[in-house]
């Protein structure tokens, strides 16, 4: 290993490498992610958005800094990034306290 | 005090990275001397289009001089108040002779600010004699509102059917002003409506307003005709303003963008997102092969970055007052890892995107 840490920003550059060790499962994961990010239904950007909010979400160093930059690329403002990301840390706080119900319907059945 | 007051360009800095051949060290060194990428000439070399060669001669553009009133931090030319490089008459004068004799359809002047040198209205009058198909003057806007000598050059233009390019970076303030100094957007957005007033960049309007959009950091420019939907609609609905055409362009690492993006230590990332972004289809449409451009100073180069890295063009001709299109179109074209800023994704030139 180069360093130390588990992460290195130098490493998305590697990305496309995962296909030399499974060729035909890698080519045919970029071939999909390639084709998901195409302008469809849903514009390049909004797709790049949705990207951005759910890289948070699932806090990848690697995703945050290419979906940060593709936005920017694509003329998102800060304050539409912003706003994305919150929407991301909506459902992320909402998905925790809807489960609550769970523990209401839990302790309801248990307590006298 | 404006930003824009404040700064200094490299030269007057006396920095290292207003030598040329200091850049070009930079340009040629680190990543692709140890071949972590590859040089542009081995990957015009991939598919074959190696020497890069000129086609026809389209575009002449004249850079009149590098004084500028601003000092934009990306700025490949290294300009503003405090250079001193300046056309001539005599210089000028050679060029009207070619003008009136190339081959060309397009003129393109710009600067610095070309608007500063104190024969541009002079040379406009005699240029515009000449019947070139599209006579373009990039004006940075500010300069219309800079002082009141220039108050009058919505008029002057519009008297001389010059097609005005301008440089506005975003449709917000804070993304203009940070790029290009402060209070920039405001006045920007002024000298747009005074174009505006006079008929420039009405949609039936022959008085063509075309805008350069380029990117506000250490990334690429993408998808030119959805930022050009979102610039109309913003300067709309914000101002009331129209203009016909966004041209998103790369900002090609040199100068003053080089000397950010070495400070902020984005360098290698910039230049591993343009080989990436390299697009062969771009390649043959960059602007090296249908331009020639002048200096200050009357030598001739292949595009303005090559002028500004001062690789003169690779031809027996190399000054204005030796031209010969014939000479000149029969030569390889200079290239660099700088190259790589005008063939990334759709391709980039001072006329848009190429591929």
């Amino acid at each position: 290993m180069a360093n130390n840490n588990y992460y290195d920003p130098a490493d998305l550059r590697k990305f496309g490498k995962i296909t030399e060790w499974s060729e035909e499962l890698g080519t045919k994961f970029f071939d999909y992610y390639g084709k998901v990010f195409e302008e469809g239904a849903l514009t390049a950007r909004e797709k790049a958005l949705i990207a951005l909010a759910v890289a948070h979400t699932e806090q990848c160093p690697y995703c945050i800094d290419a979906y940060t930059k593709d936005t920017l690329q694509r003329g998102v403002t800060k304050e539409q990034m912003m706003e994305a990301i919150h929407v991301g840390a909506a459902i992320k706080s909402g998905a925790t306290l809807v489960h609550g119900t769970m523990m209401m319907n839990k302790v309801n059945k248990l307590e006298m | 005090m404006p930003a824009t007051q404040t700064k200094k360009s490299l030269h007057k800095r006396h920095d290292d990275l207003a030598q040329a051949n200091k850049q070009l060290e930079v340009l040629s060194g680190g990543i692709f001397a140890d071949g972590e990428l590859p040089t542009f000439a081995k990957k015009i070399k991939e598919t074959n289009q190696f020497p890069l060669r000129p086609k026809k001669l389209e575009i002449l553009q004249i850079n009149v001089g590098y004084m500028c009133n601003q000092v934009c931090e990306h700025c490949h030319v290294d300009a503003g108040p405090d250079r001193k490089e300046i056309m001539t008459w005599e210089t000028m004068e050679q060029c009207l002779e070619v003008i009136k004799n190339t081959g060309a359809h397009t003129l393109d002047l710009t600067g610095g600010a070309p608007e500063m040198n104190p024969n541009f209205r002079r040379f406009v009058e005699e240029a515009s004699k000449a019947g070139i198909k599209d006579f373009i003057v990039r004006s940075n806007l500010t300069i219309i509102r800079a002082n009141k000598k220039y108050y009058d050059l919505p008029e002057f233009f519009k008297k001389h059917n010059v097609h005005v390019v301008s440089s506005m970076p975003h449709w917000t303030r804070g993304k203009t002003d940070k790029q290009r100094g402060e209070g920039v957007f405001d006045k920007s957005i002024k000298a747009l409506q005074e174009l505006n007033a006079v008929g420039y960049g009405m949609p039936d309007s022959d008085l063509r307003l075309d805008l350069v959009y380029n990117p506000n950091g250490a990334y690429l420019p993408s998808d030119q005709a959805g930022m050009e939907k979102d610039f109309k609609k913003a300067l709309m609905e914000d101002f009331g303003i129209q203009f016909h055409n966004l041209f998103a362009i790369t900002n090609l690492p040199i100068a003053r963008f080089l000397d950010y993006l070495i400070a902020s230590e984005n360098y290698e990332d910039y230049m591993y997102q343009l080989v990436e972004a390299y697009n062969p289809a771009a390649v043959a449409n960059v602007m090296c092969t249908n331009t020639i451009s002048i200096s200050w100073d009357g030598w001739l180069y292949d595009c303005d970055f090559n002028q500004m890295l001062d690789l003169k063009v690779n031809s027996k001709v190399k000054h204005i007052s030796e031209y010969n299109e014939d000479v000149l179109n029969d030569r390889n074209i200079i290239i660099s890892q700088h190259c790589y800023g005008c063939t990334a994704g759709a391709g980039s030139s001072c006329q848009g995107t190429v591929a």
